[in-house]
């Protein structure tokens, strides 16, 4: 195994075109389990710390290399919520949001927040240079993307209107370490519509559109629309059972944990 | 040489919660577990492992992984120079599989080869072909079928004897994985003269000798097995698993081997607690008092007997609890099924039998209106009668009436700060909001027996030798984390009234079996035999000197140093080695009737839950109990037990569980298989009851098994309060809370 270790966005770009099958990598802690499993065996790897324009935090502008510590720590709220539940501070310290949206697991728990926020996806490539793709453009199906194999995610964008509320919540069976059987992002925004994103009951992350236009403008739903709103939540889900939780259950959770997260970002 | 003494009591003797000899090591990362063993030269291994869980081989072609550059050796069953099969109980499982492969994961061919990666390669490149034919997964069907390790009756007293309120029920224990840290690891060496040294993963060094030497065709002082540093067991090494493939290739290539599962392997490499069914019928007075139970019980073995028989007979024999009833009917079956072996885990069949005994008193509790704890107290079972099921009086201490007591009297604290969403059900995954909270407390008790039973003869040699410097103690029983050396070295010293012990560990040439690490046993059973060679010695010592007491200076008379240690020494270090036996056990009769058990404990525990309804998340919030320990030889120690105990028992109550399709592991892995973390874990209060049994050390009772026991129930027990549900299977996941 090779590995490259580019010190500029140019210098990995350029390795990237040289190498079309190496492995990107981050913190690799998605990387590197795959590679302990043996579903992996990386020849060539290109690993991207020591990039530094990715690794910048810039106001709507979050780099891909930033870690979960970063953004536990950071100015958003929804943002520090779900970052503090992924793994364990060691995860945290070495994790980045540009691995879990490259991983695009639908339990990636950044993936949520960017949904629900209709952030966009920056990747760059040698040959043709930069290009965003809004995240339901990027993330196509369970662990896929439109990611071309010259290209490399520089950073997650924000869009310019930000909500005046949002909440994350994770259904996990125990409490630290864990993997999502259900997560949920809502957001009120300035014009007083909703914004609802799951992951962990699709083949990616999804909005919860008709949950969304059900709310409407609604500023403090209460009562008999919160139960609308969850029932249409857990039909619009489309989860799965497997070994981690059944199909029922995970529609069930998503529904309630809407319905509580809209509670608390209720004006 | 003389001179006068002050009598100085020893430091770290019994009763104190010395450190650790191996705790300082372990803790800064010196201490070599099996994994880190080392030979210049070495090959590694690899096995090859069925991908179904039933089927016939057809064809097991290993031309192509022989031929890869750095292969050395692939090895099949035709392999095998003496015996095919090994086992514990029964010889039924092949070493390597030939004609047939019965459950998902059972090896087939092992390689060698320069490096790990090279052997996983060559593994992977040998061809097997397998007809595949479906798989018998359902223990029920098995046990229609016939297909039974073993079937074991209890009756006793009256079949037709009734009381006036009945409660039945009918519940499942999931199965549970020992999911040691360390995973299986080893190392062969052969000796150059066609014998071999082993040094892997075990709890019981003798019985993995026996089974090797038998399968290798060579004579028993050809092999020899040593200690190494082993990173957890809880049963899990009780059978073996890489030992003799290891062998097997130490001697075709004349070279060391070495081995090293990863943790998807480790999962297949070795067995697992047994899932339960169980059916149950409680009969009882008015009053509470028991009138009848009836249960059966069927334990899902696996493909092959492992220690099932011995399981059975302990979900058996303990299905009443620590109660009294004069009328007891039980049936329990260990099938045998296309699912992985099932074998020893801490607690040995009374763990499941204890969810369905306790889940049952507490539905008598709530249908006869009395408290869950006053029940019990009622029918407590106490020193001097007799055990339900097999109608053994119980000679030893037997303090259930007080540990109930002693439980109650812990005071329940205030609840954690909610505020912090680390207490809350979902911590920080923020699901819950304390008004989505609801509180619940439950109980429960258990029973097991210590030692090994059913006449079995549990002997156990110890030596102990006393040297210029204090004493060396000498064993082959294995330590593996659970503070073995340091209890041996707090027995020899008070025993001896010597500062300086040493406790090494040996290989099976050296010395005679000491049993297995399980069952509770290695205090009672290494302490004893070392307790033991330590009296005898001394006495041996002072009658021969004409001294009245033996110190770090000498031998004394009168106040005087009559010799010296140096001197009492100088023709060589002076050496004593007993072997030490438990009071005698017995084979049950057709009825199940008879005294097939040398002692037993109890233990009761109160878990308080938080749960969430809507989502059906737990957090446990404290744990606390009341255990019978006969005597605490180390009081830190035992805490260590207790609250270890909890945190497996907590993790079957609500997350630990194999889950199988056919026959096929879903989640042999930690991202799927979940162990509690921290941030799971209760606080957890204890109170060690003492009232000294009958024959271990200083009256001390084994305490490794009986904090698993009664916590899972106890949690279960717990969210039914807080739930009003039934809930009649461990692990309750949330699902079951939620739409049950
Ligand atoms: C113990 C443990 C617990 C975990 N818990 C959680 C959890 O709670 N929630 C959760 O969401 N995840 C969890 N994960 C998964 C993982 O930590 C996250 O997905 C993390 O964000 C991955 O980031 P990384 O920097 O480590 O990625 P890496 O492993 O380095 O990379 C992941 C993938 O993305 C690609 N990649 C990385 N950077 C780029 C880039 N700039 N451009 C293009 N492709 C790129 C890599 O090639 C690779 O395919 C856990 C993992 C472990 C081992």
């Amino acid at each position: 195994m090779e590995i490259v270790r580019p010190t500029t966005l140019d210098d990995a770009l350029a390795a990237r075109d040289a190498l079309p099958g190496a492995d990107l990598l981050a913190g690799g802690t998605d990387l590197m389990v795959e590679v302990n499993f043996h579903h992996r065996e990386p020849e060539h790897v290109i690993a991207l710390r020591r990039v530094s324009e990715i690794a910048g935090w810039e106001g709507r502008r979050i780099g891909a290399g930033v870690t979960w510590t970063r953004m536990e720590k950071g100015p958003l709220r929804a943002l520090a919520q779900l970052s503090r539940t992924v793994g364990s501070p060691q995860i945290r310290n070495a994790g980045t949001i540009g691995g879990n949206i490259g991983t695009a697991s639908p339990a990636g728990d950044g993936l949520p927040y960017l949904a629900a926020l209709d952030a966009e996806i920056e990747v760059a490539s040698a040959g043709r240079g930069v290009r965003r793709l809004r995240w339901d453009e990027f993330l196509v199906g369970v662990k896929q993307t439109a990611l071309r194999p010259d290209e490399i995610i520089i950073a997650a964008i924000l869009p310019e209107v930000m909500p005046v509320a949002e909440e994350f919540a994770k259904v996990g069976v125990r409490n630290a370490m864990v993997i999502s059987t259900v997560s949920a992002c809502v957001m009120r925004m300035p014009d007083s519509t909703w914004r609802i994103a799951l992951g962990s009951v699709a083949p990616t992350v999804i909005r919860a559109r008709r949950a969304e236009e059900l709310l409407g403008t609604t500023a403090a739903p209460r009562g008999s629309l919160l139960a609308e709103v969850a029932d249409a939540v857990a039909a619009e889900v489309r989860p799965i059972t497997d070994h981690r939780a059944t199909e029922a259950y995970r529609r069930h959770a998503s529904g309630v944990l809407v319905r509580r997260l809209v509670g608390r970002c209720a004006a | 040489m003389t001179g006068t003494t002050v009598k100085v009591p020893v430091r770290g003797g019994v009763g104190e919660s010395t450190m650790r000899p191996d705790g300082i090591p372990k803790v800064t990362g010196n201490f070599a577990f099996a994994s880190d063993l080392y030979a210049d030269g070495m090959l590694w291994g690899a096995t090859r492992r069925s991908p179904v869980a039933h089927g016939r081989i057809r064809r097991v072609d290993i031309g192509a992984a022989l031929a890869m550059p750095g292969v050395v050796a692939v090895l099949t069953q035709a392999d095998t120079a003496g015996r095919r099969t090994f086992g514990l109980e029964e010889a039924d499982q092949p070493v390597l599989a030939a004609g047939a492969v019965r459950f998902w994961g059972e090896p087939i061919a092992v390689v060698a080869a320069h490096d790990p990666d090279t052997a996983r390669r060559a593994a992977a490149a040998i061809g097997v072909d397998i007809e595949e034919l479906p798989p018998l997964s359902d223990p029920e069907v098995a046990v229609e079928q016939g297909s039974v390790v073993r079937h074991i009756r209890i009756r006793r007293g009256e079949p037709d004897a009734s009381g006036a309120v009945v409660v039945e029920g009918y519940y499942e224990v999931g199965q549970q994985d020992q999911a040691p840290l360390g995973t299986e690891a080893g190392l062969a060496i052969p000796d150059g003269e066609g014998g071999v040294d082993l040094w892997a993963v075990s709890q019981w060094l003798h019985a993995d000798h026996e089974q090797i030497h038998l399968s290798l065709g060579v004579a028993p002082d050809q092999v020899r097995c040593h200690p190494v540093g082993v990173g957890g067991a809880f049963g899990s090494r009780e059978d073996m698993s890489m030992h003799i493939h290891l062998c097997m290739l130490a001697l075709r290539t004349g070279r060391p081997v070495k081995m090293v599962y990863d943790r998807a392997e480790s999962f297949t490499g070795h067995v697992h607690r047994h899932p339960a069914r169980m059916w149950y019928r409680h009969e009882a007075n008015e009053d509470g008092a028991l009138v009848k139970v009836e249960a059966k019980i069927i334990l899902d073995g696996g493909a092959y007997a492992s220690t099932t028989s011995a399981v059975i007979a302990n979900a058996a024999y303990f299905a009443v609890g620590p109660y009294r009833v004069d009328n007891v009917s039980v049936d329990g079956y260990g099938a045998r099924t296309n699912n992985p072996p099932a074998g020893a885990m801490r607690g040995f069949g009374a763990v499941q039998a204890c969810f369905g005994h306790e889940s049952q008193m507490d539905r008598l509790a709530a249908r006869l209106e009395m408290d869950p704890l006053e029940l019990r107290r009622r029918n407590a079972l106490g020193s001097g009668d007799p055990n339900a099921t097999t109608g053994q009086i119980i000679e030893g201490s037997l303090p259930t009436v007080r540990v109930i007591d002693e439980l109650a009297a812990i005071p329940v604290p205030d609840p954690a700060d909610p505020a912090d969403v680390r207490n809350r059900p979902g911590g920080t995954g923020l699901t819950t909001d304390p008004g989505d909270i609801r509180r619940g407390i439950g109980y429960a008790l258990s029973i097991k027996n210590l030692a090994f039973s059913e006449a079995f003869d549990d002997s156990c040699e110890a030596s102990v030798i006393l040297t210029p410097m204090g004493a060396e103690v000498r064993t082959a029983a294995c330590e593996v984390g659970q503070g073995l050396a340091m209890v041996c070295q707090q027995i020899a010293r008070t025993a001896l009234g010597l500062n300086h012990v040493a406790v090494v560990f040996t290989d099976t040439s050296e010395i005679g079996s000491a049993g297995s690490t399980s069952a509770s046993r290695q205090t009672q059973m290494t302490g004893g035999a070392v307790l033991k060679a330590c009296e005898e010695l001394r006495d041996r010592i002072l009658t021969e000197h004409g001294g009245d007491d033996l110190t770090d200076d000498g031998v004394v008379r009168g106040g005087e140093v009559v010799a010296t240690l140096a001197e009492l020494c100088a023709s060589g270090p002076i050496e004593h080695r007993v072997v030490f036996r438990h009071p005698e056990t017995f084979s049950t009769d057709e009825n199940g009737q008879g005294a097939p058990h040398a002692d037993f404990a109890v233990a009761a525990h109160r878990a308080v839950v938080d749960v969430d309804p809507e989502l059906g998340l737990v957090r446990v919030v404290r744990v606390d109990t009341a255990q019978d320990v006969g005597t605490a030889l180390n009081p830190m120690s035992i805490r260590g037990q207790i609250e270890g105990g909890i945190m497996q028992g907590l993790g079957l109550a609500v997350m630990e569980e194999l889950v199988l399709d056919e026959g096929r592991m879903l989640n042999a892995n930690f991202t799927d298989y979940l162990l509690p973390t921290f941030a799971d874990a209760p606080d957890v209060e204890c109170r060690l009851v003492e009232e000294p049994g009958l024959w271990g050390p200083f009256g001390a009772k084994g305490v490794g098994e009986p904090p698993t026991i009664s916590s899972t129930p106890a949690v279960v027990a717990a969210i039914r309060d807080a739930t009003g549900l039934e809930l009649i299977r461990a692990p309750v996941r949330p699902e079951h809370i939620v739409l049950p």
